[in-house]
This record gives C-alpha cells, structure tokens and sequence, in this order.
C-alpha cells in the first residue's frame, strides 16, 4: 500500500513497484543458494539475484514441502552483493511475504516452485509495499495476477528441468491471448475476459499496448545461452535463470554467456562466440517422464 | 524543415525503449546503440537506467566503453539517468571494487543510496529554467550525489542534488523516461542542437 511521508514524497506506489521491474529489463535474474553464488551472479553481470535454500532442479528431485527460505539466508545473500535480491514465497502465504518485506527485498516472487499455500487464493498484493512478480501459463492467469497487484510478471516454464519447452509453450499463449484481442470490439472485451476470467478493463489495456501492461520476464528451463536469446525473440523482456547456471560445468562462464546472449539475442554470430567452449550444461529432463502431479506449472489458480 | 536529431540510446540493459518512445515523441530520431559501429554520426547519446554493473560489464566486454568514453569526452552530447548517472560520474561510491566508469561528470554518486526498493519514491521537484511546473520525479533504486563537483546543479530534492549538468553532459537521478513528461527529453535535445555547430535548435511537433 503506498504511503506518503511529509512534502509529497510517496513510496511503495505502483509507478516505482512496476518501475524496478522496467529498469530489469533486457537483464537475466539468477537463482542463487549462497552468498558466494550471489557474487559470482552479481560478477556475470546478472542484474538481479533470486535467494532460495534450493535450486528448482533439487526441490525436485528431493520431494517434501518446499517453503520459503531460511531469513538469515536471505539476509546474508542481500550482505554479499549490491544488486537488487529477489526471494520466493508459497502461493498465498502472505504471512512468509511479510517477513520477506520486513527483511527489505527487493522484489517478492510468488512462485509454484514452492509448495502451494492455498489452494483459491494468491496474496493480495496491492496491501505490500514491497513489489511481487508471478508466473503465469497464459493471458488469463497473468492478468488475474495484475488485478492483484502483481508489478511483473514471469511465464511460468518447467522450472527445474532444463527444458525450454514449457517456457516457449507459455510465451506463445501470452502472445496469442494478446494477439487475438486486436479489433476486437468492447463486446467481444468482455466475452473474451469472461473466457479468461480476467478484468476486462486489464484486457482493454493489453489490446491498447499490444503488450501486458506490465514487465513479463520468461523463466522454466532456461539453461543455455541460445535458449534465453530465443525467449528474447519471443517477445519476453528478460529471463529468469535457475537451476541452468549452477547445475552447469562452468557457472561463472555459463553466467556471463546468458547475459550476453540475453542483450545480443538477434546476434547469431556473438552467440556463436559466446556458447563456444562453455562445457555441459545441466543435464536436462524429457518432460512427458515427469508424472503429471510432479509438474509445477499447473500450481496457481 | 529543420533536419531531426539522431539520438542514440544505449540498449544493453535496462529500460531503453521508454527513452526512445520519448525521444522520439520529443522530435527525434533514435537509433539503439549495442555496438561500437552504432555510435557513428549520433547527434547525442542517451544511457538509460538500469542495472549499472550490467551495463558496465556488458560494455567492457563489447569494447564499447572506451568507445562511448571517447565519443562523450569529444562532446556528443550526452544524457544519463539513474543507472546513466553513475555510468557518468567520475567517483562511485558503493560500487564493485572494480566497477568502472565513463568519469564524464565531476561527480561523486552512491549506488543505491536512497536505499533498498522500499525506499523508492515519487516527488514533485523544481527543476531551474523548465517552464511549466514541477517536474514528476520517479525515484528507484536512486543512486545519491554526495558531491556535484564543479557541474551544474539544476535540481535539488531534500538538499541532494538530483539534476545536473556540465557542458552538454546531463544526468538525472530520477526516471523522466517513466513520468509521461517530455520536457527534459526536450531540454536535452536542444542541448544536443546546440552543440552541432550552430544548427538550429529541433522543432517541437
């Protein structure tokens, strides 16, 4: 909720919530586990760091409750490095969210790689003065997001397999949920919001722009360089990066050729020169041998 | 018709394409600058906000530093905001021990230095010789001038300088890009006009 101090100063409005999320832009966002990943993100060039106990890829593999991290993890990640930090919280746990925004970070991830909260409702975050980022699978779910006050927005991938192809998935349908209200009438607005259930006031806003009307980043399986320049050609405005830069050979190397690749993503030949010699990446996991329950994208309502 | 300035914003990082829709809406035209190549024959230089230390590392590893380095301290007339203006400043306080910079502008600027997120703001500011009232001051992640050296400062906010310039080297702590008003897009390119030999300033359409 935004506040004012004396002599019209305002904090925690919109405008600067979704504007931390412009200035991101063209960036790649970095899951790291401890301090000492955050500064070789931060020395890659990353322009922003996610703190977690865990990468997607081990939440997965080790099963059980996922929750939000450790606060003195969080707190000695933000010590280490003078980029902005990011932390994950449950769908719908807006009490982990508050502990998040008392330990001033920058931007709260409400995030289906953690284990579900609630099972109707996300966090109402229009009552935080912290800015929160949200995946989606498609318009619909983005635009239920904003009207809850999200500032950002993230496509929801696969996290934890180092498979693109649920990121490419979800990208698309955004762009073609966006697409399709081009000459739409306002009539049609409003049955296509009831088809998405979604406002249709968002949905205007979206048909004016062409675009969400917030920053939407693409995440979930990123873990090459050619694969964050095909998001970028895709249309998203940066990437999130998980397990794909710690679960590779070289993570440092791995690091700087993504934020290269993110920026020279229409450059075949930098990312020519940028992927050659960076070692294994992660491994990488066929998704139809994950079992359905497994997945994380269907987690959000 | 008066001929439009050729204005080139550096896109490596950060929030570039509201500069160029503002630009362009101020009268003039853009171009994206990723490559050394891309600063020929530019009228001004625009470096947006952003992460700084992207930016920096990018342009290092690009040999675009000392490329914009050399194109700024010619003269190109040039405009920094937020992460613009530490790239700008001479001295960083808060920085990575090696972060490096365009030393364009004698200034001392801390990163971050109205802290965290939380502390972002909004604020009417004064800004001298703008007509037309306060300016709307988007303030994220801002980095402080602890000392404005020998510029010119042309804004101030709760004693801090936030607005400065020295010859044709603007830079702005705030986001003008993000605020909707045009007017110091426009500042800068009769800024930019000025200094080509005597053109005449741009027409504002």
């Amino acid at each position: 909720m935004a506040d004012t101090r004396g002599n019209g100063v305002l904090k925690g409005t919109f405008k600067v919530k979704a504007g931390l999320a412009e200035m991101l832009k063209g960036g790649v966002i970095m899951d790291v586990v401890t301090p000492e990943h955050a500064r070789i993100a931060e020395e890659s060039g990353a322009c922003a760091v996610m703190a977690l106990e865990r990468v997607p890829a081990d939440i997965r593999a080790d099963g059980g409750v996922a929750r939000m991290s450790d606060p003195a993890l969080v707190r000695a990640i933000k010590e280490a490095v003078t980029i902005p930090v990011m932390a994950k919280c449950r769908i719908g746990h807006f009490v982990e969210a508050r502990i998040l925004e008392s330990l001033e970070i920058d931007y709260i991830d409400e995030s289906e790689v953690l284990t579900p909260a609630d099972e109707e409702n996300h966090i109402d975050k229009w009552e935080f003065k912290v800015p929160f980022v949200c995946g989606c699978r498609d318009l619909g779910e983005a635009l239920r997001r904003i009207a809850e006050g999200a500032a950002m927005i993230r496509t929801k991938g696969e996290a934890g397999t180092g498979n693109v192809v649920e990121a490419v998935r979800h990208m698309r349908a955004v762009n073609n949920g966006i697409r399709k209200l081009n000459g739409m009438s306002y009539a049609e607005l409003v049955h296509e919001s009831k088809q998405l259930g979604a406002s249709v006031e968002l949905l205007a806003e979206c048909q004016r722009q062409g675009r969400l009307p917030v920053v939407n980043f693409s995440a979930g399986g990123i873990s090459t360089p050619a694969d964050a320049a095909l998001m970028m050609q895709l249309g998203c405005d940066g990437n999130f990066v998980g397990s794909g830069i710690f679960k590779s050979e070289d993570p440092l190397r791995m690091a700087k050729a993504i934020v290269a690749a993110t920026t020279y993503h229409d450059k075949p030949e930098i990312l020519a020169e940028v992927s050659a010699g960076l070692g294994q990446p992660m491994r990488g996991v066929e998704l139809s041998t994950i079992p359905r329950e497994e997945l994380l994208a269907g987690r959000g309502w | 018709m008066k001929e439009r300035p050729l204005i080139g914003v550096l896109a490596l990082q950060g929030a570039f394409r509201e500069h160029v829709r503002a630009l362009e809406a101020a009268g003039a035209q853009t171009r994206l600058v990723r490559l050394k190549e891309d600063l020929k024959g530019l009228d001004g230089l625009v470096i947006p906000g952003g992460e700084s230390t992207t930016m920096t590392m990018l342009m290092e590893r690009m040999g675009l530093l000392e490329a914009v380095r050399q194109a700024v301290s010619s003269g190109l007339p040039t405009l920094g905001t937020c992460a613009g203006m530490i790239l700008l400043a001479d001295r960083i306080d808060d920085g990575l021990p090696q972060q490096e910079s365009l030393h364009a502008l004698d200034i001392a600027v801390r990163r971050n230095g109205y802290g965290r997120q939380l502390d972002s703001f909004e604020a009417e500011l004064e800004v001298s010789g703008l007509e037309g009232g306060s300016f709307p001051g988007v303030f994220i992640r801002a980095p402080v001038v602890d000392d404005a050296g020998s510029t010119e400062v042309l804004a101030s906010h709760e004693g801090r300088p936030v607005a400065v310039r020295q010859g044709s080297v603007m830079a702005l702590a705030f986001h003008p890009e993000l605020s909707g008003d045009l007017r110091l897009h426009r500042e800068f390119l009769r800024l930019a006009a000025g200094s080509r030999n005597g053109k005449a300033p741009v027409e504002e359409s």
